[in-house]
């Protein structure tokens, strides 16, 4: 379970979250929706401890991650996996190279036992027999998947995807969002994902958040959105003209 | 950002460099890659670099003392004093803040902007120390062979074109490259390659790994690592020379 409290943050003097206080439980798939420029990535970069917080407090199972030394927070985030918008795939290394990268620094396994492992992940996303590939040579979506088989190769206890779905043709982002869900629910993960994309929502959104202005706006469940009379949230929800056409037939 | 935090921050990434590793097996990996890389690969454009200023230093000095008063032996000991002293050390220093350093900055700050560093952060590695260490180690390992690689082509060039050109006979060059000849030039000359590698790498690391952009700050940052690094070089080269042969 990850508690985020009265949480602060400001560039340059400009506020970007204002005490945002939420939770996000165990064995779920959490969603951060908003608008671009709302302030979900920068509370998603606070939360996994990549911009420093200007108050308020991140507890991890209970443990103040803000108060953390860097080398606690070290400690801790050997149980994080992340997909990045981009992948951020190591570009010098292979498929296998970059799935097998914490097992390398982090474990005694065997080569043997690594190697079973790695081929593991990589099925479990797909990507079998894809391991001397380099990322170059992949796919928007293969990246992501690569990126999803490197974060849950140590069996973590908390997934984070920022934006998993952007540059992708809907139907591998549905693929991408089904993967997600099901390995929250495989590694009974506390899974966090920014997005804004309302497929996702529908899809995977167990519990739903959403940031209006740096500002916690709105908690509920996908369900709970459609239903919802806050104005700013309607706008967001039924912004494009295909779900606009929907509701109003749903209306009559 | 002024002057004084600049050098704040740099000691503090330097310091984060040097903390212990999580794994010693993927670093000495990483120690080897960045030893060809940074230094293997450059043996190539140090040597024909050395080749031709020894040729050009050894011509320049014959042209430079054509007196009777003095004695041809000199052109070799003035060129051999050169490239030793100076050459080997600072002006190849300088030639690899250009390759080496441009290319560090560069790898460093496209990991940056495509978030590569931000994995390594969020998988609990030490990204300073698993990503500057080993090319901080490598260069300094390899800097030593790479001036005594320049001192020994360079002396060799110059002996080839003082020859052909015919300003100075074999015997002539010969006796002066070897006539009061001091070892601890040598000492002095390896030292400075030593300090340049650190200062090459670290400050080509620190440009690098505080990018903040796209591609036009990477290559921004590739364009003051080289002058940044160039600059403390000869900082340093004051210093040391003043230290070390007052």
């Amino acid at each position: 379970m990850i508690e985020v409290t009265h949480i602060n943050k400001s560039f340059d003097g400009q506020p970007v979250l204002n005490d945002i206080s939420v939770s996000f439980e165990q064995g779920k798939t959490n969603l951060i929706i908003g608008r671009s420029g709302s302030g979900k990535t920068v509370l998603l970069k606070c939360i996994v401890g990549l911009l420093e917080t200007d108050s308020g407090n991140i507890f991890y199972s209970g443990q103040c991650f803000t108060s953390m030394n860097r080398k606690e927070k070290q400690k801790i985030r050997q149980g994080f996996g992340m997909l990045f918008q981009g992948a951020a795939l190591f570009d010098s290394l292979n498929v296998e190279e970059n799935v097998r990268f914490k097992l390398d620094m982090f474990t005694t396994m065997t080569p043997k036992e690594k190697s079973e492992r790695v081929d593991f992940c990589l099925k479990r996303v797909n990507l079998a027999g894809k391991n001397r590939l380099y990322p170059a040579e992949l796919s928007g979506g293969m990246k992501k998947r690569v990126a999803i088989a490197r974060a849950i190769v140590l069996n973590p206890r908390y997934l984070f995807c920022d934006e998993p779905n952007s540059g992708l043709d809907p139907q591998t982002a549905i693929m991408i969002d089904k993967l997600i869900s099901e390995i929250t629910k495989e590694f009974n993960m506390t899974t966090l994902v920014n997005t804004h994309d309302l497929n996702s929502v529908m899809e995977i959104g167990e519990k739903v958040v959403y940031i209006h202005e740096g500002n916690l706006w709105w908690e509920g469940t996908s369900e709970e959105i459609l239903e919802t009379d806050n104005p700013e949230l309607n706008d967001f929800v039924f912004a494009t003209k295909i779900v606009k056409q929907l509701k109003k037939l749903d209306d009559i | 950002m002024n002057l004084l935090e600049h050098i704040g921050k740099y000691t503090l990434l330097v310091k984060r460099s040097f903390s212990r590793p999580e794994s010693h097996k993927v670093y000495y990996k990483r120690l080897v890659t960045e030893m060809e890389l940074l230094g293997i690969n450059s043996t190539g454009i140090v040597a024909i670099i050395s080749f031709f200023m020894g040729a050009v230093i050894t011509i320049q000095t014959a042209y430079n003392t054509e007196s009777p008063l003095f004695p041809a032996y000199l052109i070799g000991l003035a060129a051999r004093d050169a490239i030793i002293l100076e050459f080997s050390s600072t002006i190849v220093a300088l030639i690899l803040a250009g390759k080496v350093g441009s290319n560090i900055a560069s790898e460093i700050g496209t990991m940056r902007v495509t978030e590569q560093i931000d994995a390594l952060e969020i998988m609990g590695v030490n990204s300073a120390a698993y990503l500057i260490l080993p090319k901080i180690m490598a260069l300094i390992i390899l800097a030593p062979f790479l001036s005594m690689l320049s001192m020994v082509v360079g002396v060799i060039g110059g002996w080839i074109a003082g020859t052909t050109v015919g300003v100075v006979t074999t015997p002539d060059y010969i006796y002066g490259i070897q006539y009061v000849f001091i070892p601890y030039y040598i000492v002095y000359s390896l030292i400075k390659s030593v300090v340049f590698a650190f200062i090459i790498t670290t400050v080509s690391s620190y440009h690098g790994y505080y990018t903040r952009g796209g591609a036009l700050e990477v290559g921004r940052s590739s364009t003051l690592a080289v002058v940044h690094s160039s600059v403390v070089i000869l900082l340093f080269n004051l210093i040391l020379t003043q230290l070390l042969l007052s």
